[in-house]
């Protein structure tokens, strides 16, 4: 089956630094699919969204979206890819210029798209896309950005993609500076949108969010995939130990993160307190990889260039099937 | 009783008039207990915890009255909480790991701070670098600058330098917010950790993130448009809560294991009120779905059982 958007052995290497910010990342996105790329800080994630949407430029590897390969992309090309293709970002109070009003967005799509629209179908096209995002037109337009709030900010931005004829939406951290009570609004209207068709690309750190929207699930780790396949299966039986910690770390609202009796244990140790206050090196030994452990995750200072050479660098560790769909990565820590 | 706060309002002044975060709050939070102050952006929190300890310019005390171990804070003469900051009651302010100078080794910006307050690095040098070992730490931190740290060993260090002199209370403002799942864990349990070494007696953790305070706190603090909405255990406000704004922020949390097509999460309608012309009465009036005639007058935060305070006319015992 090929999809919509098929990335393929894509490598990112940034000018000075030391480690590849992507290692060969390969995955498909077909038609109406949600996608969620999980990672940490520094696992490339947003890079690989900014590669799919040409922001940036691939070392290696190509892009195809519906079969084209679209570094090739200039002038009008890249322009038709972009009716297609649209991204919404973490920050939408940095997406909006503040001294104009904030369905300027919207105009300066229709100067790039639509320049021979009549301005009244131009208006029903905009009031149209405000009802799809749940926006009332009246609220929101002619507005400044700083009368928004911040979940309707970003949902003008998905409007914005919704007026072109988009078939693929990379979110990159949509939801993050939102709060609570809104973001879970977002997520469901991401969820409407993939059910008439659109397929997303959802990038995030939040497993939780992942979880809740997305068919399948990439993870990424260090710029490599180590685990990939149908989200349930992915929650449901991990079998990287990298995405099990992960699991492990996520806070939740009824279960904790340690159990009642290794509490207690930790307490009383910490009561009699002397052997771990009074012994430093105590301190160093506790579980390696635990979640005390200094940065189980942050890689850059124990797995550098340096140590491992160009070539193997660039090598992520290969992915075996542990089920349909389901790919594993060897570990490499 | 560690910390009493009684009645304290908080404005701050604008061009356009006061606005006031910190509307009329009263709460306590007892030795060794791990208060979790929660509440959407806007909501004052952070104005709440940062009054307690520091107020700029643009603040102004209105009222109240702040007690720490049984003393007044003189929380509106800056130059009188001098002497406390830091000893007795310490700050960790939000992206206080982005604000370590760059230009100055850690070692130098924990020197610059105690002298500042008039000590001597030697005093302490030796408990500090027990507590870097502790929070699993190389001694040879000291000798970095911070842009060489993670973001959690920069957060290990804020923590360490906010409770190196063993204050009575701790604010931690958004602490684990900007950190990666593990790191938040490790962070989360770290502040655990120091409270039971008694490092610090309490604790008020102030975050967005209801999920980190059901790990990590012990009771929990709602805050809504500058007032306090509820407060109990946070076992009782995660499984039993009575304010309708804790009951549907609670049912906007997607937690791991719950999907689209299976549940339905639905947020909160509306949006929070603009706080520089708050409306009368319960401010969560418009987006409450049991609203009655009575909540157009101030409903009171009132004790309904042991521990357990609300501000809503529902729940109001009459």
């Amino acid at each position: 089956m090929t999809g919509l958007l098929s990335i393929d052995r894509i490598s990112k290497l940034y000018g000075t630094s030391l480690v590849p910010a992507l290692r060969k990342v390969s995955f498909d996105i077909s038609a109406g699919e949600v996608v969620t790329l999980i990672g940490e800080s520094g696992s490339g994630k947003t890079t690989l969204g900014r590669i799919v949407l040409r922001l940036t430029s691939a070392s290696g590897g190509r892009v195809s979206y519906d079969g084209h390969d679209i570094s090739a992309y200039s002038g009008a090309q890249l322009r038709e890819y972009y009716r297609h293709v649209q991204g919404v970002f973490q920050d939408p109070f940095s997406s909006y210029n503040p001294i104009y009003r904030a369905n300027r967005v919207f105009d300066l799509i229709r100067t790039s798209y639509f320049p021979r629209i009549p301005a009244p179908q131009w208006q029903d096209k905009i009031e149209a896309a405000l009802h799809a995002v749940a926006l009332n037109p009246g609220e929101v337009l002619g507005r400044y950005p700083h009368q928004l709030s911040g979940g309707q900010q970003q949902r003008m931005l998905i409007a914005r993609a919704l007026l072109l004829d988009v078939k693929l939406l990379v979110a990159d951290e949509v939801i993050s500076m939102l709060d609570a009570s809104t973001r879970v609004d977002i997520l469901n209207l991401l969820v409407g949108l993939k059910r008439s068709g659109l397929a997303i690309l959802f990038i995030t750190h939040d497993l939780s969010l992942g979880h809740y929207v997305s068919d399948r699930t990439v993870i990424l780790r260090r710029g490599a995939i180590v685990e990939m396949g149908d989200t349930v299966e992915i929650f449901g039986h991990p079998q990287h130990p990298y995405t099990k910690n992960l699991l492990a770390a996520v806070p939740e609202l009824h279960k904790k993160w340690r159990t009642p009796a290794a509490e207690a244990e930790t307490r009383a140790a910490a009561r009699n307190g002397v052997d771990i206050l009074g012994n430093a090196t105590s301190a160093g030994e506790r579980s390696p990889g635990g979640p005390m452990a200094v940065q189980p995750i942050t890689w850059r200072s124990r797995w550098s260039y340096r140590e491992t050479g160009h070539a193997r660098a660039l090598e992520p560790p290969p992915l075996r099937s542990v089920g349909p769909g389901h790919l594993v990565a060897d570990d490499e820590s | 009783m560690s910390v009493r706060v009684e009645h304290l309002s908080i404005a701050y002044r604008t061009r356009s008039g006061d606005v006031i975060p910190v509307d009329d709050v009263s709460f306590s939070v007892a030795d060794g207990e791990i208060m979790g102050l929660a509440g959407e952006s806007g909501s004052g929190k952070s104005t709440l915890g940062t009054s307690l300890i520091y107020l700029d310019a643009r603040m102004k005390h209105l009222g109240g009255l702040v007690e720490l171990d049984g003393g007044k804070l003189p929380i509106a003469d800056s130059r009188a909480m001098r002497p406390h900051r830091l000893k007795e009651i310490s700050l960790i302010p939000q992206y206080a790991m982005s604000a370590l100078n760059p230009t100055r080794k850690i070692r130098r910006i924990i020197t610059d701070l105690l002298r500042s307050h008039g000590m001597r690095d030697r005093e302490v040098m030796s408990e500090l670098k027990r507590r870097i070992a502790l929070v699993g730490l190389d001694i040879s931190v000291l000798d970095q600058y911070p842009f060489e740290l993670s973001g959690g060993m920069r957060q290990r260090v804020t923590l360490l330098l906010s409770t190196l002199l063993n204050p009575s209370l701790l604010i931690a403002d958004e602490v684990t917010s900007a950190l990666d799942v593990s790191t938040q864990r490790a962070v989360g349990e770290l502040l655990i950790e120091f409270r039971d070494r008694g490092f610090v007696k309490s604790m008020i953790t102030i975050t967005h993130d209801l999920s980190i305070l059901a790990q990590v706190a012990d009771s929990i603090l709602i805050m809504y448009a500058g007032r306090l909405a509820e407060k109990a255990s946070t076992a009782t406000i995660i499984d039993a809560p009575l304010h309708p704004y804790t009951q549907l922020l609670l049912a906007s949390l997607p937690a791991a294991g719950v999907r689209y097509d299976q549940t339905k999460l639905t947020g909160i309608p509306g949006h929070p009120p603009s706080l520089a012309n708050p409306p009368e009465g319960c401010r969560f009036r418009e987006r409450c779905p049991f609203a009655f005639d009575r909540c157009t007058a101030t409903p009171p935060f009132e004790q309904v059982a042991p521990g357990h305070y609300v501000a809503c006319w529902k729940v109001a015992p009459t």
